[in-house]
């Protein structure tokens, strides 16, 4: 080993450290970029009105976006309602009953509908949900939401109960405790922080989802009084917004799009904070 | 000729083994094992890794279900009742005959308290008087109770390895049963953690039967009253526990114990 070859040993070492490094910034940039872009260009519609008023007449000033912010929430809430209990059930048998080959279906079959473009869930449940129904409404929103958590709700789940070590399993079976006992309050509990986290992003995930909601939820100027009526929803009215010609709902869109990325932030920071190791093993 | 022995000749075993052959797949496990456990006493299973001595422990409590290519033949009376009857439900069986493992496996999600008590209250047992007196009893009886009373809320995890164990082991007793099965329980604890385990193990023969399985012979000879070698899946020699580590009847037992193999 010449000293010339160590030089040359050194630099490579730089040069690879200073890349890697890079790419890492580079990777962290857009949402740098994005976030202070939305704070930019939307922090100025952020007031009181924007989340307490419905929107208002073309031209008019101070609408908000207050039916939009509700609607999300409740699209959200019935998503949740179908998406929850299903994916971890389903979660439940693919990793703690099952047969080996059924479930290779199973997976792969979840596994397909994760990739399934969010436009497709939305056309399928036109044809299911808004035609007999004679019209778009929440519920078939909340419907929409609710089938694309199922697959990832379950796989998450699978894969978080599959981490609960096989000793709890054994104990709690030489107890004499009944498999679907065993199942719910020793696997089931151990693995709670991580099914929540799962069930968590799944729903910040689905929460930004514009185009399925096109054509179940289909949004509304005003407050939907039923679940059977249209609903408006935060993507769908920044949707709206963005395409129209009008300033003000341009501004009011940047704005909308900067709470939805607060809304997924919050989500995440919450994840961190529920998994956070206590005892700093 | 041990007491213990005389009276165990006379009375019905705490578990009667008839031809026991277990298949994994297409493996043969276990090999036609025809053996008595006795009441009362510890009878300490031995034997070099892989010889199926874990296997033959588990088949005690139906545990070897757990794996689905698991199947089983022969006979196993549980002081006279047939612990495979088609109407038997395991559950009903492992009530019945207890299980600690290698490795301890408190809940981690529940106290001490909640631990030790978790057998009866998830099989239905609701009287918080009894739940309470049982956890003193059972703690008591895993030499834990002195450590542990004054945090019976803290959580089980926040336990030494050794103090877990001992936890695990008062789990087991706390749904009283009839015999307790022991996978190896002190293998992963330092001595004076071992010392524990084994005082508490000649402590509780007086009212429990006990199984256990190891492979430290030293242990086996110092707190077990009868001793089975078992040797790739068979069972080769069984008998009072001085008899085989002093004057062993088989070549096979006078090379293990004597540490020429294992």
């Amino acid at each position: 080993m010449t000293a010339s070859n160590h030089n040359w040993r050194q630099f490579k070492n730089v040069f690879m450290q200073g890349l890697t490094l890079t790419c890492a910034v580079l990777v962290v940039l857009p949402l740098v970029l994005v976030f202070f872009h939305l704070v930019k260009e939307g922090f100025t519609a952020l007031n009181w009105n924007f989340f307490t008023k419905l929107p208002k007449a073309v031209g008019e000033p101070g609408g908000g976006m207050a039916n939009a912010i509700a609607g999300t929430f409740i699209l959200l809430g019935q998503a949740a309602l179908v998406g929850v209990p299903i994916g971890v059930l389903g979660g439940v048998y693919l990793s703690e009953y099952g047969k080996s080959k059924l479930n290779w279906w199973i997976r792969f079959a979840a596994d397909i509908l994760n990739g399934v473009p969010s436009i497709t869930w939305g056309i399928v449940v036109y044809a299911l949900m808004v035609v007999p129904m004679h019209g778009p409404s929440a519920l078939a929103g909340g419907a929409v939401l609710g089938l694309m958590m199922i697959p990832l709700v379950m796989r998450t789940t699978e894969e978080v109960l599959q981490l609960v070590p096989a000793g709890y399993r054994e104990a709690a079976f030489a107890l004499g405790i009944p498999q679907w006992k065993t199942i719910v309050q020793i696997v089931l509990r151990t693995a709670l922080k991580g099914i929540v986290t799962g069930v968590l992003l799944a729903m910040a995930r689905v929460a930004g989802e514009t185009a399925p909601l096109l054509f179940t939820a289909f949004g509304n100027l005003g407050w939907a009084h039923s679940l059977k009526e249209p609903i408006a929803a935060m993507p769908l009215q920044i949707f709206n917004y963005a395409i129209s010609p009008y300033d003000d709902w341009h501004r009011q869109a940047w704005a909308g799009a900067l709470v939805l990325l607060m809304l997924v932030l919050a989500v995440n920071i919450t994840v961190r904070f529920l998994t956070r190791d206590r005892f700093g093993k | 000729m041990n007491p213990a022995a005389t009276k165990a000749a006379n009375t019905v075993p705490a578990l009667a083994v008839r031809n026991l052959a277990i298949h994994f797949g297409k493996n043969k496990v276990l090999k036609d094992v025809t053996i008595d456990i006795a009441a009362k006493a510890v009878t300490a299973i031995i034997g070099p890794s892989g010889c199926g001595k874990s296997t033959f422990l588990r088949a005690l409590n139906r545990m070897h279900e757990l794996n689905p290519d698991a199947r089983m033949d022969g006979d196993i009376r549980l002081f006279g009742d047939n612990i495979y009857a088609r109407q038997v439900e395991p559950v009903v069986v492992r009530r019945r005959v207890g299980m600690v493992f290698q490795k301890s496996n408190p809940f981690p999600t529940m106290s001490i308290a909640e631990n030790v008590t978790v057998g009866l209250r998830l099989n239905g047992m609701k009287d918080k008087k009894i739940l309470s007196e049982r956890t003193e009893e059972s703690l008591q009886m895993a030499a834990l109770w002195d450590e542990v009373k004054d945090r019976l809320s803290a959580p089980a995890i926040s336990l030494s390895g050794g103090q877990q164990q001992r936890l695990c082991i008062a789990r087991a007793l706390a749904v009283k049963p009839e015999v307790l099965l022991m996978d190896e329980p002190a293998s992963a604890l330092d001595p004076l953690a071992t010392q524990k385990i084994e005082d508490l193990i000649i402590e509780l023969k007086k009212q429990y039967t006990i199984v256990i399985v190891t492979h430290n012979m030293q242990q086996a000879a110092r707190i077990s009253d009868f001793t089975a070698f078992f040797y790739l899946g068979e069972l080769v020699e069984f008998d009072q526990t001085s008899k085989i580590f002093t004057n062993p009847a088989k070549k096979q037992t006078e090379d293990y114990v004597t540490g020429r193999f294992g």
